[in-house]
């Protein structure tokens, strides 16, 4: 019983990659200084000039820059790497022991990675675990994305948590990275759905599945779809600019808001094509979904100092009082008096009070700010699931 | 819903001595319980028989019994305190059994006392191990198929049921005889043999065996309202079929894919629900299988556990305080997180470190005992280290163990000269050594898959071992010169020592420091904060690293820096704690910044909120040095207290005095002065005190030469150790000269350089019949001095100190001796020069009073001496030692008047050998309890019935005693048999005890044959069968006090009372009179006080 199982009920979108193979990336980037076999220097710089120590890993680039933020999970590093919603950024883990267990097929949330680096403090050597099928440093190599190891994370964390988050670039050549790190500029007001949505609509799942759902592509992560076919759904991806017209068109049960990357407002025409689904078909958002879903109901985003990443934040179900632990990854939120009467706050965040869940009042739609998919995280939350389909099918009912 | 209002009084019972399995993990628990409960307005009423406890201390409660943990006291107490709830869940298996119990006799419908934590039905779920399996599979989870069997054909069966390979687990048996693995029907034909022998009710368990999966622990919290969180998730480094208390264990879990950690999450809350642990902390256990990720759950306890302490200090959430405010009502999202104190405490903990912990056993002083790990626990105690990375964390753990070894080295003298096989093959059973054998197999290059596949150690473990050798061999060949600052970076971040580098290069540690530091490599403090940083921490809990930048908080007041004992072990305990701990409050109170060192996650001193800071360190010379450097550059260290942890921060005074920190109380002079043989000797010339006449020598000639002068018999043992390590009583030349190459060599004792000059053997006289003496003082900067307490041991000199009972007052020596005592105490502390706590042990013998030993040093009566006269003697000690005369401590109210002569107090010692079936039972000068309890009543025999109560071998009212006395005790002994006879007791003895007992007149009613002589029933069968009441047995002659083993053994099995002394006879015969003459009572420690 009880067993990982590494066939999953839903078929996984056609377009993921091929399985990776047990070799490692093509440079490896080992020296050989007075006889100890050393990984190559390299530095990495804030926007503010601060300076950190480290080793290069990963993929051979000459700078990386991107936006940095930190992420706390302990686990799940490889789901955290592929999830789109890291487009234009470089992902610090707090935990010093990444790549442990190496990477398999089944956790990619993409794909391809969209962050734009990885920092580590200790990234494994050597990956062991029944389920590995590679490992870390030689996915990263292969996926392009470029690493720093041996940074002291937890210095680099605490001066993110008291700057907020900032560019930043890394590299072996030092002035190259300073200059980089000058020049970089963060993720506010970027349109990174562009970069990640797909081109084309594709489906997923059970075509003879009881729910039909189109689901808005603006960086969806592989486990949410999972977890709509398991409730019954097959699922329509299409991009992030399908006109609300097309998609009413198709005549689907309900619409999936997913979630994807950077600042909500200025994903193009995003808003306006949800206000025009409002009310037409029952919706359902996660993360940059829900944001959507807020703007195109009149309320307000704004940008959190630092985020939340990480698979630890108590949320509170204002219809149960209960508290669900959940995965999330996000810096911007929904502003709570900005939201007017048109919608009811039905989360909460308890460490800082922001809004993590909505249900417009009247109307079949509702959101949540946080990961209900978990991957990586806690499986509290993933009852919203089957919340989603109780609504399609009051609807469809009513 | 907020706290509940309809509860007033709250009853708490603790865990009782520490043992084996049951440690001061639950002193933890239990201390952070009564501190919340009372904040939150409670009226807590305590039960607790360990007198070594913080949480009995009498500020703690507002009712503390020191009485023994059976349900006729725990109902008496009840009746005096009618408590409206008993919370069962902080004190350990004990304090669920008892609860149990109180429930089962009636005792808590018949006072309306609910069970708060957990129900009894939840607990009867939980702990019995066929509801639980059929529990679990109920709601779909896995567990390790198994059947019980009571022949050996029903074992064949039930073993085709299961399957193999499977695990033989005897039903009640002792330290895990009869354990075994079979693979197939032969070997199970054997084992089952054996297995249904060794089970006193023939019975054995057959299950599944999933040795050398891989063993997991997950720490859940609930509460009323069905929130649940996990606080931290347990790798075990040793896989399944290691005890995780025996393994080593590494927070968080290291190899899980958050795929399967998340299938782990889901499966432990699932438990907890379905086992309807109502609130609090649970611990549940899954195996896994390497291959596939099949996962078993394993076993779940519904109670705050020692890996609940663990967790608390490895990610600071503190579950026992949460556990206690979830079980009066409150959830969790309505506490607030301590560190961060913005977050709320319904949240999971993340850390950005790892933490190891390492368990330490006590074979060396068990001679018997196999030193191979099973499913039964046999370590003594624990260390945890932190560490930003494994390698880190496992070497400083390694370093806080003490147990001679400066990191993760090969070269071990154990493996040193096995061949790679024989090496490869002794790392495949799991011992206490074995982590070292591992370090010599990767010296020599074996693979990582192939210590894998004998071991069942991870490989990203082993791989991390393997890395530790290749850097240090980098390291060897790089030289010391050639170190640049990314060398040195880089070997520290890997958790080297500067002492394990020195010891690279034959180098000195000091060098290497002054070189690293030149190149501007030097520790830095990071917090543990729950939370990885993302908030600030409000608690200044710090461990040390080697990283970029540091989060040390400038002083605000002088600084006293206080080094706690280390982990548990045989001679040193939670006494020592409790000292820290008390010196921690009253240093705290008198207005320093106090700062806790010490590496033991099981204690009060390791909890966050005991002192104002906590470095959670090795308590090593280069540790404890970086500490006081670090608060020196922020301000004023007003001093390191060295003398309250025991032995091990006691041997730190000289080098950290050296190294310029300045040392509070007694001098590093006057600690060598007690310590070094012929200084201390000159002392007691000077001072006219006897002592035992003696000699020092390093070797066995002049061991001998020592002998010839004094005489036959001698004490043996080496220079600078706690509870008589490796000491031996010898009656022969041949013998000396075997004890003496045993010292310079034994085990860990040659690990720290055997025998020299600076070490030598102490050789004295062996004083026979002498009745020994513990005095317990305090001793002013000004000179003034006060006695805390003079304790008569019961048991005889030659049954170390820490083995006897000892009462207060002194029971049988006259008025003049105690006197005199007092006066010898007053001269060596004067002569000594000691300035805070002061130890002396005397021997008394006829009307010559010798002295034993002097230690300038809190000892482990303190906290007896302190519960039986209400005098706290560790927090005088602690404002002593940094310039407070005992006259100002008195003005301030400090200096309570001793409680009145209403009471006597007898301590108990409780001794580990249910768990060593080899083992002897015997006293001796070697000290082997792990734990001790507090019997307290209004005359000397009522608190020994106690103690022996209390200690698990309650006194029988009537029924028969058997005698088996050694030639030399017959004389004293026919009186205790005449008292035995005259109290109703019918008496059974041994041949020649039954000859004498007859001639005396005494009749005897049953006479057996001594073990092993063929005719009519011997003393084992009659013990076994059930006949016997109470087994009195002393060793036999002066030789090897081998003889009678079987007979005490036999007694241990049927849990009978057995006594190895005559006094210890005596006093028992006093406490089953009184016992017998008056109602027994229960009196509080604050009424006895008053
Ligand atoms: N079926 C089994 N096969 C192999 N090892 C086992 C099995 N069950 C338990 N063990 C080992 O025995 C240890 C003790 O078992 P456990 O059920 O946890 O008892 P305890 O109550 O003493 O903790 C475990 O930590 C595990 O290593
Ligand atoms: N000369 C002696 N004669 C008889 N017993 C002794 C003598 N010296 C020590 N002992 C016994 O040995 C025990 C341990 O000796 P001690 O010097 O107190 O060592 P430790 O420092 O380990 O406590 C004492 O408690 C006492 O019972
Ligand atoms: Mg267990
Ligand atoms: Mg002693």
């Amino acid at each position: 019983m009880a067993r990982p199982n590494d066939d999953r009920p839903v078929p996984v979108p056609s377009h993921l990659p091929a399985p990776l193979g047990h070799t490692r990336g093509p440079e490896r980037r080992f020296v050989h200084q007075r006889g100890v076999e050393m990984r190559r220097e390299g530095v990495l710089v804030l926007a503010d000039g601060a300076v950190f120590e480290g080793e290069l890993a990963g993929a051979a680039v000459d700078v990386a820059t991107g936006e940095l933020i930190f992420n706390t999970a302990l686990s799940g590093y490889q789901e955290i790497i592929t999830d789109p919603s890291y487009a234009g950024q470089m992902i610090t883990f707090t935990y010093p022991h990444i790549g442990n267990y190496g990477v398999n097929r089944h956790d990619d949330e993409s794909r391809r990675p969209f962050c734009q680096g990885i920092v580590v403090r200790d990234l494994a050597p050597r990956a062991s675990n029944w389920r590995a099928e590679g490992d870390l440093d030689a996915f990263l190599g292969e996926r392009g994305v470029p690493a720093i190891t041996g940074i002291d994370t937890r210095r680099l964390t605490r001066h993110l948590r008291d700057t907020g988050v900032m560019p930043g670039a890394f590299g072996a050549e030092e002035t190259a990275v300073c200059a980089a790190a000058e020049r970089a500029t963060g993720t506010d007001g970027l349109d990174l759905v562009a970069g990640v949505t797909v081109d084309e609509p594709y489906t997923v799942g059970d075509p003879d599945a009881p729910f039909r759902v189109v689901a808005y592509d603006y960086g969806i992560k592989t486990t949410i779809l999972r977890h709509l076919a398991s409730a019954g759904c097959v699922i329509e991806v299409v991009p992030a600019s399908t006109p609300a017209a097309d998609v009413i068109a198709r005549d689907p049960d309900g619409v999936f808001l997913s979630n994807g990357p950077g600042d909500p407002a200025a994903v193009a025409g995003a808003a306006d094509i949800v206000a025009a689904l409002i009310g037409e078909l029952p919706l359902f958002g996660i993360c940059l979904g829900h944001q959507i879903m807020g703007l195109a109901l009149g309320a307000e985003t704004t940008k959190l100092a630092f985020g939340h990443h990480g698979a630890n934040h108590p949320v509170r179900n204002e219809a149960t009082g209960r508290v669900e632990i959940t995965s999330q990854n996000h810096n911007y939120v929904v502003q709570a008096d900005t939201v007017g009467g048109g919608a009811d706050v039905t989360h909460v965040n308890l460490n800082d009070g922001t809004v993590e869940g909505l249900r417009v009042r009247g109307v079949p739609a509702f959101s949540v700010q946080h990961h209900p998919e978990a991957a990586p995280g806690p499986h509290d939350a993933a009852y919203l699931f089957g919340e989603f389909t109780e609504l399609m099918t009051a609807v469809g009912a009513g | 819903m907020p706290k509940r209002t309809d509860i007033e009084t709250i009853l708490l019972i603790g865990s009782g001595p520490i043992v084996i399995g049951q440690a001061c993990e639950f002193d933890y628990s239990g201390t952070q319980a009564c501190r919340v409960l009372r904040d939150e307005g409670y009226r807590v009423v305590l039960v607790n028989s360990n007198p070594a406890t913080i949480m009995t201390d009498p500020e703690f409660a507002d009712a503390t019994y020191v009485e023994p943990l059976d349900v006729a006291s725990l109902r008496r107490i009840i009746e005096r305190e009618r408590p409206d709830v008993l919370l069962p869940t902080l004190g350990g298996q004990t304090a669920l059994n008892l609860a149990v119990a109180l429930h089962d006799a009636g005792v808590l419908d018949e006072f309306d006392i609910e069970l708060i934590g957990a129900s009894v039905e939840a607990i009867h779920t939980a702990e019995d191990r066929s509801r639980f399996k059929a529990a679990m599979q109920e709601i779909g989870l896995g567990v390790a198929d198994s059947g019980l069997a009571a022949t050996l054909d029903e074992a064949m069966t039930v073993a085709d049921e299961v399957g193999y390979p499977l695990i033989v687990r005897p039903s009640f048996i002792l330290g895990g005889s009869g354990t075994g693995i079979a693979h197939g029907p032969d070997e199970m034909a054997a084992i089952a043999a054996d297995g249904l022998a060794a089970s006193p009710v023939s019975e054995i368990l057959i299950e599944r065996s999933v040795v050398g999966w891989k063993e997991y622990e997950l720490e859940v919290m609930r509460d009323h309202a069905d929130n649940v969180v996990v606080v931290c998730s347990i790798e075990n480094f040793d896989p399944m079929g290691v005890h995780t208390g025996d393994s080593i264990t590494v927070a968080p879990a290291q190899t899980l894919t958050d795929v399967e950690y998340q299938r782990m999450r889901d499966a432990a809350f699932a438990c907890i629900r379905r086992i309807g642990v109502d609130t609090g902390g649970s611990n549940i256990q899954f195996a896994l299988n390497p291959a596939d990720g099949e996962m078993l759950v394993i076993e779940m306890n519904p109670r705050v556990s020692r890996s609940s302490a663990l967790a608390s200090k490895a990610t600071g959430f503190p579950i026992a305080k949460i556990a206690a405010r979830l079980a009066v009502g409150y959830r969790l999202d309505e506490i607030v997180n301590d560190i961060t104190r913005v977050t709320p405490a319904s949240f999971e903990p993340t850390i950005d470190y790892v933490v190891t912990k390492v368990p330490r056993w006590a074979f060396e002083k068990l001679p018997g005992a196999v030193d191979v790990l099973g499913t039964q626990m046999q370590s003594v105690g624990e260390v945890m280290a932190i560490g930003r990375v494994f390698a880190e964390s496992l070497q400083k753990a390694l370093r806080s163990l003490e147990s001679g070894r400066v990191g993760f080295e090969p070269g071990d003298p154990s493996v040193k000269a096995l061949s790679t096989d024989d090496l490869v093959r002794r790392a495949a059973v799991p011992t206490a050594d074995r982590l070292f054998a591992l370090a010599e197999a990767f010296e020599r290059d074996v693979s990582v898959e192939r210590l894998h596949e004998v071991t069942g150690i991870d490989p990203w473990f082993l791989d991390q071992l393997a890395r530790i050798i290749t850097e240090r061999r980098d390291l060897a060949a790089l030289g010391f010169d050639a170190m640049s600052r990314r060398d040195w970076r880089r070997a520290k971040r890997m958790g080297f020592g500067d002492e394990q580098l020195g010891g690279l290069w034959g180098v000195d540690a000091d060098d290497v420091r002054s070189a690293r530091l030149a190149e501007g490599v030097a520790v830095t403090y990071k917090t543990v904060d729950t939370c990885a940083a993302e908030f600030e921490a409000r608690t200044p809990y710090h461990y040390g690293t080697y990283e970029d930048t540091d989060e040390v908080a400038p002083l605000e007041r002088p600084a006293v820096v206080i080094l706690g004992s280390g982990p548990n072990r045989i001679g040193q305990g939670v006494e020592f704690d409790y000292c820290c701990v008390h010196a921690a409050f009253a240093l705290s109170d008198a207005g320093y910044e106090t700062v806790m060192i010490n590496c033991n996650p099981e204690t009060v001193s390791t909890d966050y909120d005991t002192s104002d800071r906590l470095f959670f360190e090795p308590l090593s010379l280069e540790e404890v040095r970086n500490v006081c450097d670090a608060l020196t550059s922020r301000g004023e260290l007003a001093g390191v207290v060295v003398a309250l942890g025991g032995q091990t921060p006691l041997k730190l005074a000289g080098a950290l005095e050296a190294a310029g920190i300045p040392i509070a109380g007694t001098s590093p002079a006057s600690i060598d002065l007690a310590e070094d043989r012929e200084q201390f000797n000159a002392l007691c010339d000077r001072l006219d005190i006897a002592q035992p006449p003696g000699g020092t020598a390093v070797d066995a000639p002049g061991a001998r030469a020592v002998a010839e002068v004094i005489g036959y018999p001698v004490l043996v043992r080496p220079s600078y150790v706690l509870g008589g390590r490796a000491m031996q009583i010898v009656y022969t030349a041949d013998e000396l000269d075997a004890a003496m190459a045993e010292l310079a060599t034994a085990g860990s004792l040659g690990r720290e350089g055997g025998l020299s000059a600076e070490r030598p053997a102490l050789v004295d006289r062996f004083l026979e019949d002498a009745i020994e003496v513990d005095v317990d003082a305090l001793r002013d900067c000004a000179g003034e001095v006060l006695i805390g307490g003079v304790m008569e041991h019961i048991e005889e000199a030659g049954v170390h100190s820490g083995d006897s009972a000892c009462a207060i007052p002194p029971p049988s020596l006259p008025a003049g001796v105690v006197s005199t005592i007092a006066a010898l105490t007053r001269a060596v502390a004067e002569g000594l020069d000691v300035c805070g706590l002061l130890n002396v042990q005397f021997a008394v013998k006829g009307d010559e009073i010798f002295i034993i030993e002097a230690n300038p040093r809190a000892s482990r009566t303190v906290p007896f001496v302190s519960k039986a006269t209400g005098v706290p003697l560790a927090k005088i000690g602690a404002r002593v030692m940094l310039g407070a005369t005992l006259a100002e401590l008195r003005d301030d109210g400090l200096i309570p008047e001793p409680a009145g002569g209403g009471h006597v107090a007898v301590k108990e010692a409780v001794l580990p050998f249910n768990r060593f079936p080899n083992v002897d039972t015997l006293l001796g000068p070697e000290m082997r309890s792990t734990g001790e309890v507090m019997g307290i009543d209004t005359t000397f025999g009522l608190a020994f019935a106690k103690s022996q109560a209390g200690a698990g071998a309650a006194l029988p009212q009537a029924g028969t005693v058997f005698l088996s006395l050694a030639a030399r005790d017959r004389p004293g002994g026919l009186a205790v048999a005449r008292r035995f006879m005259e109290l109703g007791f019918a008496i059974a003895a041994t041949v020649g005890t039954a000859d004498a007992l007859t001639a005396a007149g005494i009749p005897v009613g049953q006479v057996v044959a001594k073990v092993g002589e063929t005719v009519g029933t011997d003393a084992v069968e009659l013990i076994s069968s059930g006949k016997v009441d109470l087994v009195v047995n002393t060793p036999r002659g002066r030789g090897p006090r081998a003889d009678g083993r079987h007979i005490r053994r036999a007694a241990l099995t049927q849990g009978l009372p057995c006594l190895t002394t005559v006094a210890a006879a005596r006093a028992a015969a006093a406490g089953i009179a009184e016992a017998s003459a008056s109602e027994p009572a229960v009196r509080s420690l604050q009424e006895y006080h008053r």
